[in-house]
């Protein structure tokens, strides 16, 4: 009643006073209310387990994929639900997860029209944008109608150090909106409502696990790096140049330490050098580097400008996983929770000691009362979805891309019928004719230099032939034994995800062939169906031999690239065009 | 009792003076929904409160981070033990490097590192302190700075917009911008805490805010109006030990600038910690804990424990003879004479944390000289 009459007078005080509010500040308030609404729509109430817990998500197109984060659903098994701002709970399987940047992938059922966020730029955000954080914090929302907290942009590219090697927060946005348990996975939206980044974590110590005012958001563009991994049903790991950085008491950034076997080694990098600038942004500090660094996946190629005595170098640098081929995969099923973040060493040299206690980490997902161990069965449309293998986070998305791709490929010509042999001849650019002969069995060639031949048997590690060129024999041959049998029956066929190459306009399909102890990349034009570029690793810590395949002309009813570009590391082995293919068809 | 008493006092005090300014604000937009004007909450007034202000803050928020950012700095000095951070943050005052900064064992240190904004670094000069305000004045030799003017100060009441600027949880390293938090000033009123419950031996006038602004790091880091005009510096973080709930304050420069000043102009002589008006009228002292000391003999006598009285509160502590006494309540004492003299500053009727250094190892104690 008391409460009655204190409203009461609120309103007649309210109405005293005769204060006229400017009408830009009702439209700003209306398209607040508007950018929330509409926000909201596409914000996840996320349960795993039989409800053991949960955090929030969000969707991001209109066939159900959604974000949320790789700790929320660490230990959830294939299946979780989730609920959406209009009160309907809906069946979703596990897509693709980033342990080491604590990002996960998931597919909502039931709707092909899910509401959605847009994509924003999140390396357009400044400290002191306006934001909302929009989840379910302490799994409050019964109804699955979210939650919305304002703050600012703190700061931007903020670097916070992993737990071991998972979970480390690289190049995020730090925010004063409130972050709680509950929070974790759900979207930040910048003032228009677009999605810029994945809440999952915050500094946290001795106030409980709840909001301190730093809270810290993944990148939506770091995401976006890794969109096409985590599509293929993918465990993704995070890259390494193979070489540790350190400040200098001026201020220099550099190579402190590097690994011989590494590409950055190969491409000239050295003990000493200085890293000015790495994927085209600039390097200051070590954590600007390691910012720059977490937000690639492994695989990538990204340009390095390193200065070695007052002198320039730009280069191309492949990265390497963080992890070695089994050791993420062990990492995440060791065991079902993550823990916190150790201690955060984030100092330099020189500077003094940091508290050695745990003080920082993702909220845990918010367990609800009277949870219980029991879990039930996935649901039928989860198990359509769902093809465990060791290695993958959902296999059935990684055939479903493979498979995908296979289709693109073989719709601008199918090779298939043509497992005779095939005669390939032309010019090479440096002068001179050259042939080549590839069948099942072997792989010859005819070149000014002479003839070789390459039988084919168990083994294709040391198929170094024509020397220099890193293999351009074995590499010539599963390229036809993948365009006529197939990602089935070429070895092993895995697709990786979706990268951005050099000299090609917009991303492509990698599908990765296992095939005589030899790895095979066929890079795939998701638009043309053209192959511009094979990669062929004869060993992990050598280059590989490209072969660079432009100006695609029909040639009997197929598509067939007329110039091909052989480089082995910094080395262009030549250069052929083509003048005239046979094939035949079955002997 | 008594201390539980004062901080419950303390925190209605302050509700009730964010409730009312909460209704002064609500108070004009009421009118633009009359229809609605029975259905309105405190929070929609919150709401509102924003609605208000964030128009015009939108457009130059951006501009008003960017110019302050680069008058903050990072501050490297003592701790990195026992969840003792060893850094803070603080903000230029002078273009010749004259810097504002919470007084804070972090400045108990020869080394004293200072990291700008663009990444420099330089040994600052600690040139003077006042522990009872919780200020400092450090200096860097270099030319040329962007800094506050102390003069021209921004006004600030219940209500305020603010922006808060710190290093806090050592976020930003070399030249990275220092974070940024928004909030409003809950209530400007006098830090009328005590030992014990909100430890703090500031007892002046503080804006009490409604970001959570005081977390590690963030003590001397400044706190702006939205045209980036100086009001005041963060406070450490103040935690209700009974209560375990924390405060965010800041100390108005109004309270701060003459001593700022006088510290600046070589005219400042820090008050005796043990100055009368400080004093409670029943100190404690060391010999009520049961502590003897080892004989005051030097300029500067290390406070070792010579011996502890069998069943005294510090031998019910734990205390043995040879531990060395580092901090008195979170207060570096270096010598015999400046922990009597801190010790002095306590009721009796009040417990003591004492940090002792065994060997290598830092053992903390609570103690009391009455039986509560």
């Amino acid at each position: 009643m008391r409460a009655v009459l204190g409203l009461l007078a609120l309103g007649l005080i309210g109405g005293r006073v005769q204060a006229a509010v400017d009408d830009a500040v009702l439209a700003a308030q209306a398209e607040r209310v508007d950018v929330i609404a509409k926000a909201q729509e596409a914000t996840l109430a996320i349960f795993i387990g039989g409800g053991q817990g949960g955090g929030s998500g969000v969707v991001i197109s209109p066939d159900g994929y959604a974000l949320t984060n790789f700790h929320v659903v660490a230990g959830a098994g294939e299946a979780v639900k989730c609920g959406m701002a209009h009160g309907e709970l809906y069946d979703a399987v596990v897509v693709g997860v980033d342990p080491v940047g604590d990002v996960a992938l998931i597919q909502l059922f039931g709707r092909d029209d899910f509401p959605c966020a847009v994509l924003g730029d999140s390396d357009d955000v400044r400290a002191g944008d306006w934001v909302y954080v929009i989840g379910n914090p302490f799994l409050l929302a019964t109804d699955f109608r979210p939650t919305v907290t304002y703050g600012i942009v703190s700061g931007v590219h903020r670097y916070q150090y992993p737990a071991g090697t998972l979970l480390e927060y690289a190049d995020c946005i730090q925010t004063d909106a409130s972050i709680n348990p509950g929070n974790s996975g759900g979207p930040l939206f910048d003032a228009a409502g677009r999605l810029i980044g994945i809440n999952g974590r915050g500094s946290f110590e001795k106030r409980g696990r709840v909001n301190v005012g730093v809270g810290y958001a993944i990148s939506i563009n770091q995401i976006k790096n890794f969109m096409g991994c985590l599509r293929g049903g993918r465990i993704v790991d995070h890259a390494t140049l193979g070489a540790r950085l350190g400040s200098q008491e001026d201020g220099r950034v550099v190579v402190t330490d590097i690994l011989d076997t590494s590409d950055a080694y190969r491409r000239g990098l050295r003990y000493g050098d200085e890293v000015v600038e790495f994927a085209g942004r600039p390097v200051g500090t070590v954590n600007a580097f390691k910012n720059i660094l977490g937000t690639f996946p492994k695989g990538w190629r990204v340009p390095l400008t390193f200065q070695r005595k007052g002198q320039r170098q730009h280069i191309e640098v492949r990265l390497s996983g963080v992890h070695g081929a089994q050791e993420l995969v062990d990492k995440i099923t060791g065991g079902p929770r993550i823990e916190p973040p150790a201690p955060k060493p984030n100092r330099k040299p020189g500077e003094p000691k940091l508290p050695e206690k745990p003080r920082d980490g993702p909220p845990q997902p918010m367990p609800l009362p009277g949870a219980h161990e029991h879990r039930e069965p996935p649901p039928e449309i989860v198990k359509q979805h769902y093809e465990a293998r060791r290695g993958y986070a959902n296999f059935y998305y990684n055939r479903l891309n493979r498979d995908r791709v296979w289709q693109v490929l073989s719709g601008r010509g199918d090779f298939t019928p043509l497992v005779g042999p095939w005669l390939i001849r032309g010019q090479i650019g440096s002068g001179g004719e050259a042939e080549f002969r590839l069948s099942d069995a072997a792989v010859g060639c005819t070149l000014p230099g002479g003839q070789l031949n390459l039988p084919i048997d168990d083994s294709l590690s040391s198929a170094v032939d024509p020397p220099g060129s890193g293999g351009l024999l074995a590499a010539l041959y599963l390229w036809r034994r993948f365009l006529v049998k197939g990602p089935d029956q070429f070895g092993s066929m895995d697709y990786y995800g979706a990268l951005q190459i050099a000299d090609h306009a917009g991303p492509v399909d990698l599908l990765v062939g296992a095939f005589g102890g030899v790895e095979c990349r066929f890079f795939v034009d998701p638009v043309s169906g053209h192959l511009p570029l094979i990669e062929l690793v004869l060993r992990d810590d050598d280059d590989p031999c490209e072969l660079h395949f432009t100006d695609y002309r029909e040639f009997g009813g197929r598509d067939v690239p007329s110039r091909m570009l052989v480089k082995y590391g910094d080395n262009l082995y030549g250069v052929f065009l083509l003048d005239e293919l046979k094939w035949g068809g079955a002997e | 009792m008594r201390a539980e008493w004062r901080a419950f006092r303390f925190l209605r005090v302050v509700e009730r003076n964010l409730f009312r300014s909460l209704r002064r604000q609500a108070a004009p937009a009421r009118t633009a929904s009359k229809r609605n004007k029975f259905r309105s909450t405190t929070a929609a007034a919150a709401l509102l409160v924003f609605a208000v202000c964030a128009p015009a803050f939108a457009a130059s928020f951006s501009t008003v981070i960017q110019q302050t950012q680069p008058k903050i700095v990072k501050i490297y000095g003592a701790g990195g033990f026992r969840g003792l951070e060893a850094y803070q943050s603080g903000f230029l005052i002078s273009p010749e490097g004259h810097i504002v900064t919470a007084w804070s064992y972090v400045l108990d240190t020869e080394y004293i590192s200072v990291s700008l904004d663009d990444g420099r670094k330089f040994d600052a000069k600690l040139l003077g302190a006042d522990p009872r305000l919780e200020v400092a004045v450090l200096k860097i030799e270099a030319a040329d700075l962007p800094h506050f003017n102390l003069a021209e100060r921004g006004d600030a009441r219940t209500g305020t917009r603010v922006l808060a600027f710190s290093n806090l949880f050592g976020v930003a390293t070399g030249n990275e911008p220092v974070s940024v938090q928004h909030g409003v000033i809950a209530v400007k009123a006098p830090l009328v805490a005590r030992r014990g419950t909100f430890e703090t031996p500031y007892h002046g006038v503080a804006y009490i805010l409604d970001a959570m602004t005081n977390n590690p790091g963030a003590q001397g880091g400044a706190l702006t109006d939205r045209h980036g005009r100086l009001l005041a510096m963060l406070g450490k973080e103040l935690r209700n030990s009974q209560s375990n709930t924390w405060l965010n304050y800041a100390i108005p420069l109004d309270e701060l600038a003459p001593t700022i000043e006088a510290i600046r102009s070589g005219k400042f002589v820090a008050s005796s910690a043990g100055d009368a008006d400080v004093r409670p009228q029943h100190a404690l002292r060391a010999e009520l804990l049961g502590l003897v000391l080892v004989p005051d003999v030097l300029d500067r006598t290390p406070p070792f424990i010579d011996r502890v009285e069998p069943g005294s509160p510090a031998a019910l502590a734990g205390l043995q003879p040879d531990d060395l006494v580092v901090f008195v309540n979170n207060a570096l004492v270096p010598s015999c004479q400046a922990l009597a003299a801190e010790i002095e500053r306590i009721d009796r009727a009040d417990s003591v944390k004492l940090t002792v250094m065994r060997g290598q190892r830092l053992i903390e104690v609570e103690l009391a000289a009455e039986e509560k």
